[in-house]
């Protein structure tokens, strides 16, 4: 039905969009460790060896680890399977409150505990009013 | 088929409406931000910043949509060279542009009071700042060159190759942990926004897809005219 230009150029087209589609997929794999934002406490856990580079973890702030002292805030950060003790001096989000997620980057100085420079909120998808956030919880 | 593609006859529709869509967007517009900033409740934990979001959202979502349809059309034009085509891709562009631009501010503003931060090199968020090279590039590539011939195919190039991007942008969430929050609307699965925050987004996306349109509009019969002073390019 169409021409043999137009098969031509569709065979370019096709050709074209696999080598791109390879070469992007090829380029994230490789840096697949700074494309993510964060990770976790278990990957922490099983890191071979602790380096000084600046890292983020996230989770979320496990229930009743926030212990706020003069000058420094220290809580714990659950993936619910491994957890990591965080010190942080400085002002914490609004959005920060345990059994919340949160991401904290900074310094590792050992597999436990973590020196944080600073602390974001992590939001999750859930919406909802206040109302319907007590009914749920009242169930 | 072809007299369909006759300047003067999609002219004779597109220049009249304007108008009309202006008339509609505006009265959705109302409604839309009567129910985002009076109506709709506040969020449970973001409280009053949750109302952001219904720009935020339908301007991303805009933004993706517009820049998917000018790579599909991209597809037309340089494998049948369907040249109505490339007036509608070039006419798409401002608008979706603008929309990724909102979607990027709006989501910084959202971000600050958040998460506590303006930016963060996340994956959705680094790959919708790709998008937006991928816009810019498109458009100036318009204006570069000025062979029809040339100009067609290096912009649809443009876009077929900016496509790769689009599901990058809709699965960052998934494939990699992100600083953003992933989908709360899923086709698939129960959607986990309360029903008086989706009406408010459904009109507003509204709203935003008849202001794109407007734009496009206005765009596309502009174009049609440079055609037409020409007087020799039919369609």
């Amino acid at each position: 039905m169409y021409g043999k230009k137009v098969k031509l150029r569709a065979i370019f087209l096709l050709f074209s969009i696999v080598i791109v589609i390879l070469a992007v997929f090829l380029v994230l794999k490789t840096l697949e460790e700074d494309v993510v934002y964060f990770i976790s406490p278990t990957e922490i856990k099983n890191l071979p060896e602790i380096n000084t580079k600046k890292i983020r973890i996230g989770g979320m702030v496990k229930k009743d680890s926030i212990k706020t002292t003069s000058d420094q805030i220290n809580f714990i950060i659950t993936d619910f399977k491994s957890e990591i003790n965080v010190s942080f001096s400085g002002s914490v989000p609004n959005l920060f409150a345990e059994e919340k997620g949160v991401v904290a980057e900074g310094f590792l100085k050992d597999r436990n505990y973590f020196d944080a420079t600073k602390i974001l909120a992590k939001h999750d998808e859930n919406y909802m009013p206040p109302e319907v956030k007590e009914s749920l919880q009242a169930k | 088929m072809l007299n369909f593609f006759e300047p003067n006859r999609i002219f004779a529709i597109t220049s009249k409406a304007p108008k009309y869509v202006f008339f509609i967007f505006i009265l959705v517009l109302i409604i839309g931000l009567v129910e985002a900033l009076v109506i709709s409740p506040e969020d449970y934990i973001q409280s009053h910043s949750v109302r952001i979001m219904y720009v935020h959202v339908p301007a991303a979502w805009i933004s993706i949509g517009i820049f998917s349809i000018i790579s599909i059309l991209s597809f037309g034009i340089l494998l049948l060279k369907i040249k109505n085509f490339s007036l509608v891709a070039k006419s798409l562009a401002p608008s979706g542009l603008v929309f990724n631009i909102i979607a990027l501010v709006t989501g910084s503003i959202w971000g600050k009071p958040t998460w506590g931060t303006w930016w963060a090199w996340d994956a959705r968020i680094t790959s919708m700042l790709i998008l937006l090279l991928f816009y810019l590039i498109y458009i100036l590539a318009w204006r570069i060159f000025e062979n029809t011939n040339q100009v067609n195919k290096i912009t649809s190039f443009i876009a077929i190759l900016g496509l790769i991007n689009v599901p990058i942008i809709k699965f960052s969430v998934d494939w990699w942990s992100t600083l953003h929050q992933p989908a709360s609307i899923n086709l698939l699965s129960e959607t986990s926004i309360h029903s008086s925050m989706l009406i408010p987004l459904s009109i507003m996306t509204a709203a935003f897809t008849l202001f794109a349109l407007l734009i496009f509009l206005m765009k596309y019969n502009t174009e049609l005219i440079k055609i037409k002073n020409k007087g020799l390019d039919r369609l």
